[in-house]
């Protein structure tokens, strides 16, 4: 038995605690908004949370991430995220979509450490995400906007 | 436009071949005039109300308009383009107008393959006309019905932005308003569309529909479907090509948590669980002793070699001839020969492949993200031995399609795996069966031979090209699936055998010589021959098909003839490109865009490619910069584009620049090796794909056009792998005869 603060809820979950974070979201809690794509930590599309912190799930276990409050697209809120969100769906973003919790959380991570984040530290906090479709120039765009909008100085 | 004068083209190939090789089927087709097709009646669900005039779209009383689109939507941003053809001509509220997928039914077919298949870049082109009549259909019987509410003449009243108006008499009625008496009237045979000049939804760039749905995880892929009592399997397949399984010992796998079943499926073993991490588990303890007979015998390292002995020795087929090359040949100043190879190359689709089936009471339901329905229909009714009115198949989002989810492997999986468990039943894939499992784009060796006038003018061009056909091994594949649905099961099966005993022989060539000839360019001599040698990999379709190397093939060598001419490359295309203006005119665009004449900025070196990807053209100038170690950087890619009219103009850009990435990652990074008829590769860190630090800015411009559309999904791959190549040349002088590119060629001494 874990017990998992998941967007800002409580579960207690029967698995084995070894079992990777992303199939206990998807698999026992139904949140399916977070992917799977490789499995082992290559392609951040299963990117969420952990005390604020952008990790993937999938190489990571449900016992890691007991007693930190876990964080999925489901669950993203908060100004800088709606922002962020906003810009994604105005700079329309998505292409076939897959990827894109992924990138959204590993993009809202950034900003909620570097709300102004230079072209080269979008770039370094982004390139582990893949996107198969290129999306990347809408997703650089969408963070700038994203970050214009925020209002801090940087 | 180039294959098809060829009459080669994938999409009325495949139509022809089905119906060929369907045999018996024909004379029965022919003599019935096609099959029954459902009306609005039958497709839209009953309780749904509104007005249906037809089975394109649904007006809601809450005002809603419903477009059903009969294609995947899978990245291209079909389900926006679609939407907004239907709401031209209806006059509808945009923000009111949404999309679902078409479920399988006849009526939703693709015309151009006689099949719901979504693929060739088809969607727009097809559904352009129908989807504009469908519309306007809806638009006049809205009308008719204020009018008739109003006692005014229909030429008095104006339908606009979602309402009927009556300017006259100062008043208008919402088209949800209207929908309940407009329903009771006929829809009219007779339709009149508007003039493209007042178009105010179609060429404006609208955001995509299902953005939001994207951009909040809400959007259901086939990974995140779930019923009630819904099990997990997962797959093992035989780790080489052509092996089967011998024995197995599932004891250790059962024995682990939440594992319920193993079970032995025809494309391999089954790990049947509560979820598919157990499944997953469970799977790695299975012990498996497969089959070694039947293991094809492929070194995809040793092909090269291989075809180019064939190429010496072999018979050719002629694929493409113009002119008399042998005898031009005798007239040349001077003469270049190039080989050039190309590996096989794999989706990597981000989600996995997977499928969801429930067979039950003599029904059954399939959920896949899939990019052909008719062939899931049929994959499910032939395993079950139902009719196809009892099967049902639901197409999820899809992450990623690119071609591979035209087949359905996985859908038999699941099919099978339900029929034999009784349960709700979910297929999912490791990433790692994904990569060994696919059908890949064929591997290629070319060999080439121009012949060059004293102004450096090709008089003479020669393509041999050696390798597998992409047609040759899907057509026998499909081909059941597109014979008429009310053909029996055994006409039909006996079509699948004839097309596998006969496409591999007629089809050879179709796939593998598509866009290499004819050439766009005035060349008074062409010759185009191919070889085939199949390993017995699995092929298939793979974003733009042969276009993907014949486009990196015709370019550079292209590119070899104005070096070797002392000619500016694009000073060399403008003169071969007299005669097809269109073509001419967009590379001209994207070289002005580019400033190619100019110096470009330090340590960036130019190239240029031009493509003609079934009448949507294409020119592009990349930017590269070779680093000491023969690292190549794409910073800057340039793009023009003539795709006739552009429906929706930011959709035609997107898909342009995902082209370019995706032929990036082939150009620079991944490709699929086989060794002892076993794929290599398995994830993500040995098939890399393009990332965010490694992607060009990518401009795209468009020429305008008010030609009918043509498809931009595939449109950009072709242009990028000779571009970069040829910048490639231009920064270094080496030329490039193989992709991916290898920085140790152009460290070489």
């Amino acid at each position: 038995m874990i017990s998992l603060e998941v967007n800002g809820k409580l579960h207690r979950v029967e698995v084995d605690p070894q079992t990777p974070l992303l199939w206990v979201l998807r698999e026992q809690l139904g949140l399916c908004g977070t992917k799977y794509s490789c499995g082992v930590g290559e392609c951040g599309a299963c990117t969420v949370h952990l005390d604020g912190e952008a990790v993937l799930a999938c190489v990571t276990t449900a016992a890691e991430a007991e007693g930190k409050r876990v964080t999925t697209i489901e669950g993203l809120q908060g100004p800088p995220a709606e922002r962020l969100k906003q810009a994604w769906l105005e700079e329309d973003v998505p292409q076939c979509g897959y990827c894109q919790p992924g990138q959204i959380m590993t993009a809202a991570a950034l900003l909620a450490r570097n709300p102004r984040p230079t072209e080269a530290e979008i770039e370094a906090a982004m390139s582990g995400v893949l996107c198969r479709c290129g999306t990347y120039q809408q997703i650089r765009r969408a963070i700038g906007r994203a970050a214009q909008g925020s209002g801090h100085g940087g | 436009m180039a294959a098809e004068k060829q009459g080669l083209s994938r999409r009325r190939f495949l139509k022809v071949s089905a119906l060929g090789g369907a045999g018996l089927a024909l004379g029965v087709y022919l003599a019935a005039g096609g099959e029954p097709v459902k009306g609005p009646v039958e497709v839209w669900p009953e309780a749904a109300g509104g007005l249906k005039p037809n089975t394109w779209l649904m007006v809601g009383g809450d005002e809603t308009v419903t477009v059903r689109v009969n294609h995947t939507e899978m990245g291209q941003d079909v389900a926006t383009a679609l939407a907004m053809i239907v709401a031209e001509e209806l006059e509808a509220d945009w923000a009111r107008v949404r999309f679902e997928i078409a479920p399988a039914e006849s009526v939703y077919k693709n015309p151009e393959f006689g099949a719901q298949l979504t693929a060739g870049s088809t969607s727009v082109r097809t559904t352009f006309e129908p989807l504009r009549r469908a519309g306007a259909q809806a638009r006049q019987m809205l009308v008719a019905a204020a009018a008739r509410a109003w006692g005014v003449p229909e030429a008095d009243c104006r339908a606009q932005k979602g309402r009927v108006v009556h300017a006259a008499g100062g008043r208008s009625l919402s088209y949800g308003q209207l929908a309940p008496e407009a329903a009771k009237l006929p829809p009219p045979d007779k339709v009149s569309l508007k003039d493209p000049a007042s178009f105010s939804l179609i060429g404006r760039d609208l955001p995509r529909l299902d953005a939001e749905a994207k951009a909040t995880g809400r959007a259901v892929f086939g990974l995140d479907v779930s019923l009630p009592g819904l099990l997990t399997a997962t797959v093992v397949h035989p780790p080489a090509f052509g092996q089967k399984l011998k024995r197995f010992d599932p004891a250790e796998a059962l024995a682990q948590p939440g594992v319920l079943r193993v079970l032995e499926i025809d494309s391999g073993l089954a790990v049947v669980a509560r979820t598919f991490w157990q499944a997953s588990q469970a799977a790695d303890k299975l012990k498996i002793e497969w089959d070694e007979a039947g293991r094809i015998d492929c070194d995809s390292e040793a092909l090269p070699r291989r075809w180019a002995g064939l190429a010496a020795s072999a018979e050719a087929k002629k694929l493409y001839g113009l002119g008399d090359p042998e005898e031009a040949a005798k007239r040349a100043r001077r003469s270049l020969r190039g080989a050039y190879e190309l590996p096989y190359q794999a989706h990597a689709t981000p989600e996995p492949m997977n499928c969801t089936a429930h067979v039950r009471a003599g029904r059954c339901l399939v959920w896949a993200p899939t990019q052909h329905q008719d062939a899931a229909q049929e994959a499910a009714a032939r395993i079950c031995g139902l009719g196809y009115d009892r099967v049902e198949v639901h197409t999820t989002y899809v992450g990623g399609g690119f071609g591979r989810r035209i087949q359905v492997d996985y859908v038999a999986e699941a099919v099978q795996l339900s029929q034999a468990l009784g349960a709700p039943v979910k297929v999912v894939w490791s990433r790692e069966e994904d990569t060994r499992h696919g059908f890949y784009r064929p591997a290629s060796y070319n060999l080439l031979e121009a012949h060059l006038d004293e102004a450096g003018r090709p008089l003479a061009w020669r393509h041999l090209i050696v390798g597998p056909d992409d047609k040759a091994q899907t057509i026998p594949r499909l081909v059941s699936s597109m014979v008429p649905y009310w053909v029996p099961r055994g006409p039909r099966n006996l079509a699948g055998r004839l097309s596998r005993s006969l496409a591999p022989r007629f089809a050879a060539g179709s796939g593998a010589g598509e866009g290499a000839a004819p050439l766009p360019y005035s060349i008074p001599n062409v010759r185009l021959d191919y070889i085939k040698d199949d390993p017995g990999v699995p092929v298939g379709f793979w974003r733009s098909v042969a276009h993907s190397q014949n486009a990196f093939v015709v370019e550079s060598f292209l590119d070899e003839i104005a070096a070797a001419a002392g000619r500016d490359p694009l000073d060399l295309r403008l003169d071969l490109l007299g005669q097809n203006p269109r073509l001419k005119r967009v590379v001209e665009l994207a070289a002005r865009q580019a400033g190619w004449g100019e110096k470009p900025p330090r340590g960036r070196h130019r190239g240029l490619a031009a493509h003609d990807f079934h009448d949507t053209l294409v020119g592009c100038v990349a930017e590269v910069s070779v680093s000491p170690k023969g690292e190549v950087k794409v910073p800057r890619v340039v793009c023009a584009v003539d795709c006739g009219l552009a429906v929706n103009p930011r959709g035609v850009r997107t898909q342009i620049q995902g082209g370019i990435i995706f032929g990036l990652t082939a150009t620079l990074k991944s490709a699929i090796s086989v060794r002892r008829g076993r794929v290599r590769e398995s994830n993500f860190h040995d098939f890399p794909l393009l990332r965010m630090d490694e992607a060009p800015l990518v401009e795209v411009h468009l020429v305008p056009s008010v030609s009918p559309p043509t498809g931009i999904g595939e449109a950009g791959v072709p242009v990028i792998a000779p571009a970069v190549c040829n910048a490639v040349f231009a920064a270094t002088g080496r030329r490039i005869r193989r992709i991916p590119i290898d920085p140790r060629e152009l460290t070489r001494a």
